[in-house]
């Protein structure tokens, strides 16, 4: 044991003689490792900030919401049996509402998309949110100035609105919108409040960052017939272990409001955030690992470099190793010697691999969502190291068994 | 007491369809201290001889006894060990490691001995005061002339302290002048209680050594010793 942390220790001062001694070839091949490290932890970390910002985003929406809708988020019917629902109307909300006990709160929701205004600046195609002052309690929103607009605002449809922080970045960069008068459409809404920043980006439209919220009857009013549009019901369970009672009970509750017979199929679907998250996974999860993929080939291409070169180093190095065995070094030792000399080209490139992902992630971070893990750095290491020791585990061996009396006749 | 104990041993290579018998049936006693010269044409049987004696190949049949323990049929890491331990090669062409100081060439041997950084480090800067190279010990080979390169060589052949120096034309790669001194090193460390076998086909250089063995054909063709021994001219600093 002693001796061979002892023969370990020699080797990797030899090791880095040699490396050192061939300082040109020895940083190429470490490129091809620096690169392939550098892109699979960029990958990966990216990948990682992805997911990350999406659960905070779905979270944000809250996981014990249900959203009762004529449309299915996900499903295998046909569009067009969807479709041949009827619509879920206001009246249906009221009925549901006064039968549903366990909800903690039960919101109608309606979207249409308009561009809002305030003097020469717009922004297109915002995701108006028609509800009432129950909307706020189906989320876990906070504000940044002001308040949801009250009860006694949406049951007189007054023209209030309460915008996500991007539209307010937007519309006001000075930080100013509140009591403002804004243009939604053709119509004027005073903004009431102003959110804090709740979601990510991967939701586009559906961040509530990027919507306006208004009473349900001014969308009615101004930008959707009542009788043309359909209505979401957000229903939020007691807490999130209660969820699937709350389901149960509103799908009794629902066929009643709807009339169905007992032999009929729903008439409607009761969406929630967890088939967000599977749908997700089943579609980014494919990205992901091909994306892994694709980067860890240009690791493999690096692999190959250095196996390449040790393949060489051995052929160059044949009278060395014969001088080394003639003066009694075992095979073990030259197996370690070439090895440690893989490894180490590859842990340095490694490495530096991983120091140019830290700071790329840095650089990217400005854009785009991502998080360097201890993991990613336990990982880079550990494959950089593993990496080095296959891609030397041919030549070295070729170089162990080397005949010290033919190896010491090589010109 | 014997160091080396040769019993009938003889080489055979296949090359191609072809055998070559390399060396046929070769019998020798090597005593302690002693001073041997092997000696013959090429294709005489001296270089697989002497491959033989350092233990960098076995024999097809035979028995050789190194200090009594048996190595005819020991296996690679046995061998390497007795090489490491018990012999000190001198080649023709020096065989240094061309990118290391003479320094680490010396203590290399030592390494594979595990022997620790601070000890072999004071050993081999001993080493090579005691060949006289004390200030060129950071030098690299390129650095060194080729004498000074081959008391490198013997610096690193002593420094394990083995119980024979082998050495193959040690003198092929030098002028006459250098080859003498080295010849003198060689016959001080002789006279300093080592047992030295000595590859030539050089007959002064042979006259040196005590005992001149001659090959031919791979067998022993004569064995006798040296009467009038060449002895150093002018005293080398030791």
């Amino acid at each position: 044991m002693r001796y061979l942390l002892f023969e370990l220790k020699e080797g990797m001062m030899i090791a880095f003689r040699a490396l050192k001694a061939n300082k040109v070839r020895t940083s190429l091949t470490m490129l091809g490792i620096f690169i392939g490290i550098t892109v699979v932890v960029l990958m990966s970390t990216a990948i990682k900030g992805i997911n990350n910002s999406f659960q905070e985003g779905i979270s944000a929406l809250g996981s014990d919401v249900l959203y009762i809708d004529k449309w299915a988020w996900f499903s295998n019917e046909e569009w067009w049996k969807l479709r041949n629902r009827k619509s879920i109307t206001m009246s249906d909300y009221e009925h549901f509402k006064s039968l549903a006990k366990l909800p903690l709160a039960v919101a109608p929701v309606i979207n249409s998309q308009q561009t809002v205004k305030i003097g020469d600046k717009r922004v297109d195609g915002v995701f108006l949110n028609g509800s009432n002052a129950d909307y706020v309690k189906t989320t876990n929103f906070t504000f940044d100035q002001g308040r949801f607009y009250n009860e006694v605002e949406s049951n007189a449809s007054r023209q209030v609105a309460v915008v996500g922080s991007e539209i307010a970045k937007q519309l006001f960069p000075r930080g100013d919108a509140l009591d403002k008068t804004i243009k939604i459409g053709n119509a004027n809404f005073k903004i009431v409040g102003v959110l804090a920043e709740q979601g990510s980006f991967i939701l586009g439209p559906f961040n509530p960052d990027n919507q306006v919220f208004i009473p349900i009857g001014t969308i009615f009013k101004n930008f959707i017939a009542e009788h043309r549009g359909t209505v979401t019901f957000n229903v939020r369970a007691p807490n999130p272990a209660l969820l699937e009672e709350t389901k149960a009970e509103a799908e009794g509750v629902m066929r009643k409001v709807r009339g169905l017979k007992y032999d009929e199929e729903n008439d409607f679907s009761i969406n929630q955030q967890d088939g967000l998250m599977e749908n997700y996974n089943s579609v980014v999860g494919v990205i992901q690992i091909a994306g892994l993929f694709i980067t860890g080939l240009s690791l493999f291409v690096g692999a190959i470099g250095i196996m390449n070169i040790m393949f060489v180093s051995v052929r160059e190095r044949t009278k060395e190793i014969g001088i080394r065995k003639a003066i009694g070094a075992r095979k073990r030792t030259i197996l370690t010697q070439f090895l440690l000399e893989s490894s180490a080209i590859c842990l340095l490139g490694g490495i530096a691999g991983l120091l140019a992902a830290i700071l790329g992630s840095m650089m990217l971070n400005q854009y785009f969502p991502t998080s360097i893990q201890v993991d990613a750095v336990i990982i880079a290491i550990g494959v950089s190291a593993i990496t080095g020791i296959l891609s030397g585990l041919a030549p070295a061996y070729t170089a162990s068994k080397l005949d010290p009396v033919e190896s010491l006749r090589y010109e | 007491m014997n160091i080396i104990n040769i019993e009938h041993i003889a080489k055979i290579y296949q090359v191609g369809l072809e055998e070559v018998r390399a060396l046929r049936d070769v019998s020798l006693r090597i005593d302690k201290n002693e001073y041997v010269a092997i000696m013959g044409p090429s294709g005489s049987g001296k270089s697989t001889l002497m491959n033989m004696l350092g233990c960098l190949d076995t024999p097809t049949s035979g028995k050789y006894e190194f200090n009594s323990v048996n190595v005819s049929d020991m296996d690679d890491n046995d061998l390497a060990r007795i090489r490491n331990k018990e012999i000190g090669f001198v080649f023709q062409t020096f065989n240094l490691l061309p990118r290391s100081d003479a320094l680490h060439n010396v203590e290399l041997p030592l390494i594979y001995a595990g022997v620790s950084y601070a000890e072999r480090r004071e050993k081999a800067q001993k080493a090579l005061v005691d060949v006289g190279l004390a200030d060129r010990v950071h030098h690299k080979p390129n650095e060194l002339s080729g004498g000074q390169r081959q008391r490198v060589a013997v610096a690193r052949a002593l420094v394990t302290n083995p119980s024979i120096i082998l050495a193959d034309e040690p003198t092929g790669n030098l002028d006459s002048k250098t080859g003498e001194e080295i010849m003198q090193l060689f016959n001080d460390i002789h006279d300093k209680g080592n047992t030295i076998i000595l590859v030539t086909h050089e007959e002064y250089i042979a006259e040196h050594a005590a005992r001149i063995i001659r090959l031919k054909d791979g067998l022993v063709e004569k064995d006798e010793m040296v009467r009038d021994r060449k002895l150093p001219k002018l005293k080398v600093s030791v």
